[in-house]
């Protein structure tokens, strides 16, 4: 648990969580399109944009609607409610990432899905972001122009197509002389701007042919110049500006493919130490190495394990165990962990056990051997910091997902349906009220208590904002919103 | 629509397709800029062409690059450098795009204009952009700023150099990695335009800023700039200043740091003067020998002899020797390669009874390495030890590590030591040569791999240019013409190619006499593929014979494959009947 600072006065109370946007939303008896589900979600820096990446190879970004203008921002100052107001969005613009693929060589498919997307420092107003698939990750830049009319040409532009381009250079033949003031007839085209605006989205370099296997994260190094990639097997650093190389620091692939017992799931870099970077295994542990030490960072300068409790073992608890995702606090300080059933934060400080475990499902232990039978078991849920770093949160089925506090003393515990009615369904401990599923249930599926759990319902994918309460996450193809207001002690 | 004289006609499309919606009509426009600016005259670019340029600039960049390129060499179109003032707010406006390559010419180009502008006009005008530039809202701008200081700042009055210095100290402090690196990477230059009481104080303290910074990269530049601040300073400064920073950067936590170090070490020893080099750079250079990582054992493997040979023979022989030993076996095979690339030049630096007695055996182990790099790099340099010791030593181990090299089975490493074989023939001699080499380079006439065959041939005409044609007639000429009825096709077109090769070397005489007629036979070969080849050398064998000799023997050989049934030897045949009636016209 975070321990609290001095100037705290004490546990903070917990939020209560309401509705603010859905973006797709599916309308009764639609059915979804596989291209338009949801795989990433990613809330930039400054909080001013949102992105996320969908099966279909897409990237959508939206922007805040009330963070532009600042005007309004300063009237809201005046009047005394900034407080009240919590950030909305709007769909900005949206591109195609990838396309779907074929390798020649290993006769792969390789799908357009949208893996991760991060985003990196902006320039001049332009955004710019990293979006990967299994296999290749690419710089984006989404720049706003003017549209531009020309006219005033010299010559007509329909008469000079057919009339031949000149190549020849002007003025090497000795009878054609430039005189002093030049030639008064010509002029230079007109360019009328416009008041109009367009995106422009433009690939600016892709990172390929690096990953033997499937990339699971890019993470962005705080030296905003390089990032890294990682597969199953590998990580790879690469220089931003240069696409054509990469080097692999990571490499935990055996010589002999039958001694493999532990993948990578999940990299990230420190937030502000540009030489430390953390990565997640299948067997749930989670190590920091140092970059400094050597250029092949095969020994790991921490090691983050929970010791396993002696008789609990059985044949789940390595699979459970495997790590789905890892995110470093805001301060640095912390890692948040997921694994299939618990959340667990961890302090850099200490290796021999997480700072704090929190139950994500637990009423599901009894059905894992349902879970595995459907593959469900291996679903790789996504977890979150709060910008504060007071609270996370993470995903589970029936479009469920749950906050906690992490501050120590605090037993906070929501849980909140993807749905416009978040809270219709809150309960603290849904294993000891399952039964009041039932009547929400139609054709879920029901088990002997009358316990209902829908697997194809699974949310994978959350984001907090980096400044504020508000939650995005993606209930198949739709992306949800929520916000709390903070509760004055 | 005006309408425009014929003439004129090429420029009016050039100036219309500045706007064309396909980018390489734009490009093509951009690159031509000096001809547009020609055709408008000086004032109408500097009123007109300049305006519209700068009002453009959300052109791709591609673009982007050539315009900032261009405008670089702008100053006489403009009218002269009176008026270069003129083409700063384009430059200026591409200094703050995102795209990095677009900036850095940006940059170039200003201070290309800047160094030919006028004091008063910098004060004017470039200063002011310099400024601007180094307060710029975006990073992009500030980034930028940090290359153009050691322009702006000698011709600045005092006042402006005192705040020129303070500007370029805060940039070293910015919030933005990618600014502190520019600044770190530029300060060498600023530095040199610097007045030496303000070095000592001002810069020194922000070197010592950034050379304590957070980020990795940045201390990695800071590195670059020990040497050349070292150089700007005064000895006895350089070692109060700069000696202590280089001995804790040697020890720096990060390797890309120590790596650094490794790579610029040997340009401070001259900085510093012997004494402290001797007190300090060599143990910190015997460290860096001896590092944990590799790739730092490697920068620092590869800069030996250059160390070496700043240091008094003594010390290199009591400090650098023994590490070198140990590097000759790194468990790092890229060491020890690194290290076999550089280690020849030692010897003249050590002279003759120190080669032999502590050299001659790395040389050795080195030769025999598990390793082709290693033994292909010690082979390449070979010509070093020669001048010093005679090669005679080195034979011994010598023919056994080119024999293994040659009959290497990746291809590459093949390749690689074909092409040292005319060196390794120059320094071992033709006796050598002939007893141990000379089958070898006949062998691979008929490797597998064809780049190592058309490789072997070539191999042969640099011998016979080495050795001279009455050597060539005796070893390789007999032996070649042997290997003309290989069963293999394949094989034989190998031999027409060597054949090709090595005429013009030998002359007419023999290509007459020994060679014409194994080509003529060959064209009655039963694969076109050989047909045509012989048309083609043939055609190559026009210019070197007699006339005569074209008419009786070639001409008749080619008319009579220009009627094969095959397309290929026909089209190939004519085209070298065509070529034989030129030069009998000429001639």
């Amino acid at each position: 648990m975070i321990p609290l600072g001095n100037g705290e006065v004490g546990v903070p109370l917990p939020l209560e969580w309401k509705f603010s946007q859905v973006f797709g939303e599916r309308a009764a008896g639609e059915e979804v399109q596989e291209v338009d589900i949801i795989s990433a979600i990613e809330f930039d820096k400054s909080g001013e944009h949102l992105a996320t990446g969908d099966r279909g190879g897409r990237v959508v970004l939206f922007e805040r609607t009330d963070g532009k203008n600042y005007a309004f921002r300063k009237d809201q100052e005046k009047m005394d409610y900034s407080n009240a107001r919590h950030p909305e969005f709007r769909y900005k613009t949206e591109f195609q990432s990838h396309e779907p693929e074929f390798d020649y060589l290993k006769s792969l498919e390789i799908e357009e899905k949208i893996n991760k997307v991060r985003w990196c420092q902006t320039a001049n107003g332009a955004l710019f972001l990293l979006s990967t698939n299994d296999k290749t990750v690419k710089y984006w830049k989404v720049q706003e122009k003017k549209v531009k009319k020309i006219c005033d040409m010299n010559l007509d532009p329909s008469a000079s197509i057919g009339n031949g381009r000149f190549s020849g250079p002007i003025g090497a033949a000795t009878d054609f002389v430039f005189p002093p003031g030049g030639f008064p007839s010509l002029h230079l085209p007109v360019v009328i701007v416009g008041h109009e605006t367009q995106l422009v989205p433009r690939c600016r370099r892709v990172y390929a042919h690096a990953h033997d296997y499937h990339i699971n994260s890019i993470s962005n190094n705080s030296d905003g110049e390089t990032f890294i990639s990682a597969d199953d097997l590998r990580i790879n650093l690469w220089n931003i500006e240069i696409s054509n190389q990469s080097f692999n620091i990571v490499d935990v692939k055996p010589v002999n493919m039958e001694d493999l017992t532990e993948v990578i799931t999940s990299a990230e870099f420190h937030p502000t130490h540009c030489n430390t970077l953390a990565y997640s295994s299948s067997k749930g542990t989670i190590r920091l190495i140092d970059m400094r030490q050597s250029a092949l960072c095969d020994t790991h300068a921490k090691l983050f394990e929970e010791r396993e409790t002696p008789g609990s073992r059985s044949f789940f608890t390595e699979i459970i165990a495997s790590i789905s995702d890892i995110k470093f606090g805001k301060d640095g300080r912390h890692i948040l962990s997921r694994d299939y059933m618990t959340l667990k934060l961890w302090d850099l400080n200490m290796e021999s056990s997480p700072v704090a475990t929190f139950q994500v499902h637990e009423y599901l232990r009894p059905k894992l051997c349902d879970l595995y039978e459907n593959d469900s078991i291996f679903d790789k849920f996504e977890c979150c910091l709060s910008g504060n770093g007071l609270r996370v949160a993470t995903g589970s089925y029936s479009n469920l997902f749950r906050v906690f506090g992490c501050v120590s003393g605090s037993n906070e515990a929501t849980t909140l349906e993807a749905s416009k009615n978040p809270t219709r369904r809150q309960v603290q401990t849904p294993s000891r009220s399952s039964r009041s599923f039932t009547s929400l249930a139609r054709s879920r599926r029901r088990d002997a208590n009358g316990g209902v759990y829908d697997f194809s319902a699974k949310l994978l994918h959350l984001a907090w904002h980096p400044t504020s309460n508000v939650i995005a996450c993606a209930a198949a193809n739709s992306l949800y919103m929520y916000y709390a207001e903070d509760v004055p002690r | 629509m005006a309408m425009i004289d014929e003439p004129l006609y090429p420029i009016a499309v050039l100036i219309d397709e500045l706007k064309n919606e396909d980018i390489q009509l734009r490009l093509n426009s951009i690159r031509r800029l000096s001809t547009i600016a020609r055709a408008l005259g000086e004032e109408r670019t500097r009123k007109e062409l300049i305006p519209f340029l700068s009002e453009n600039n959300d052109d791709d960049d591609e673009v982007l690059l050539a315009m900032a390129e261009e405008l670089g060499v702008f100053v006489p179109y403009v009218g002269g450098v009176e008026y270069a003032n003129i083409l700063l707010p384009p430059l200026e406006t591409l200094c703050t795009v995102e795209e990095t390559c677009v900036r850095d010419k940006a940059v170039e180009s200003l201070c290309r204009i800047g160094a030919q502008m006028k004091e008063s006009d910098l004060v004017e005008w470039f200063i002011p952009l310099v400024k601007r530039l180094a307060a710029g809202e975006w990073f992009t701008a500030r980034v930028s700023s940090c290359g153009l200081f050691h322009i702006a700042y000698p011709s600045a009055p005092e006042m402006l150099k005192t705040e020129l210095r303070s500007i370029y100290s805060q940039l070293c402090q910015d919030d933005m990695p990618m600014v502190r690196r520019s600044a770190a990477s530029n300060l060498g230059k600023f530095a040199a335009t610097v007045e030496p009481t303000h070095l000592k104080t001002d810069i020194m303290s922000i070197f010592e800023d950034l050379t304590q910074d957070d980020q990795d990269s940045v201390r990695l530049l800071a590195v670059e700039g020990c040497a050349a601040l070292g150089k700007l300073l005064e000895p006895q400064d350089c070692v109060a200043h700069i000696l202590p920073v280089i001995v804790n950067f040697s020890q720096d936590k990060s390797w890309r740091v120590r790596y650094m170090v490794a790579n610029q070490l040997y340009e401070l020893c001259e900085a510093v003067g012997p004494e402290p080099t001797r007190t300090d750079l060599v143990p910190a250079y015997v460290r860096l020998l001896r590092d944990n990582e590799a790739e730092v054992r490697i920068a620092a493997a590869g800069k030996v002899t250059k160390f070496c040979r700043i240091l008094n023979p003594q010390l290199a022989i009591q400090h650098i020797l023994p590490c070198v030993k140990e590097l000759s076996s790194d468990s790092s095979q890229h060491v020890r390669s690194a290290l076999a690339s550089v280690i020849m030049g030692m010897a003249p630096i050590l002279g003759k009874d120190a080669t032999i007695e502590q050299l001659l055996p790395i040389f050795l182990s080195l030769l025999k390495d598990e390793f082709p790099d290693v033994r292909l790099n010690i082979i390449s340099k070979l010509d070093q030890v020669n001048q010093v010791i005679g090669i005679d030593l080195l034979s011994q181990s010598l023919l056994p590590a080119i024999v293994e090299l040659a009959e290497d089975r990746h291809w590459r490493v093949r390749l690689a030591i074909i092409e040292y074989i005319p060196l390794l023939a120059s320094q071992l001699g033709v006796g050598f040569f002939d007893d141990k080499l000379g089958a070898l380079c006949m062998q691979w006439l008929e490797d597998k791999v064809y780049s190592i065959r058309d490789a072997a041939a070539n191999n042969l005409k640099r011998l016979a240019e080495e050795f001279g044609p009455d050597w060539t007639m005796q070893h390789i000429i007999p032996q070649v013409l042997e290997m003309a009825n290989n069963p293999h096709y394949l094989y034989r077109m190998t031999i027409l190619n060597a054949i090709s090769l090595l005429a013009p070397v030998m002359g007419s005489d023999i290509t007459c006499s020994k060679l014409l007629q194994v080509v003529t036979n060959a064209s009655k070969d039963r694969v076109p593929n050989i047909k045509f080849n012989v048309a083609k050398v043939l055609q190559s064998l026009i210019p070197i014979v007699d006339q005569s000799v074209v008419e009786q023997t070639i001409r008749p050989c080619l008319v009579e494959l220009s009627e094969d049934p095959d397309v290929d030897v026909r089209f190939f045949a004519r085209q070298a009947l065509q070529t034989s009636e030129q030069v009998m016209m000429s001639s």
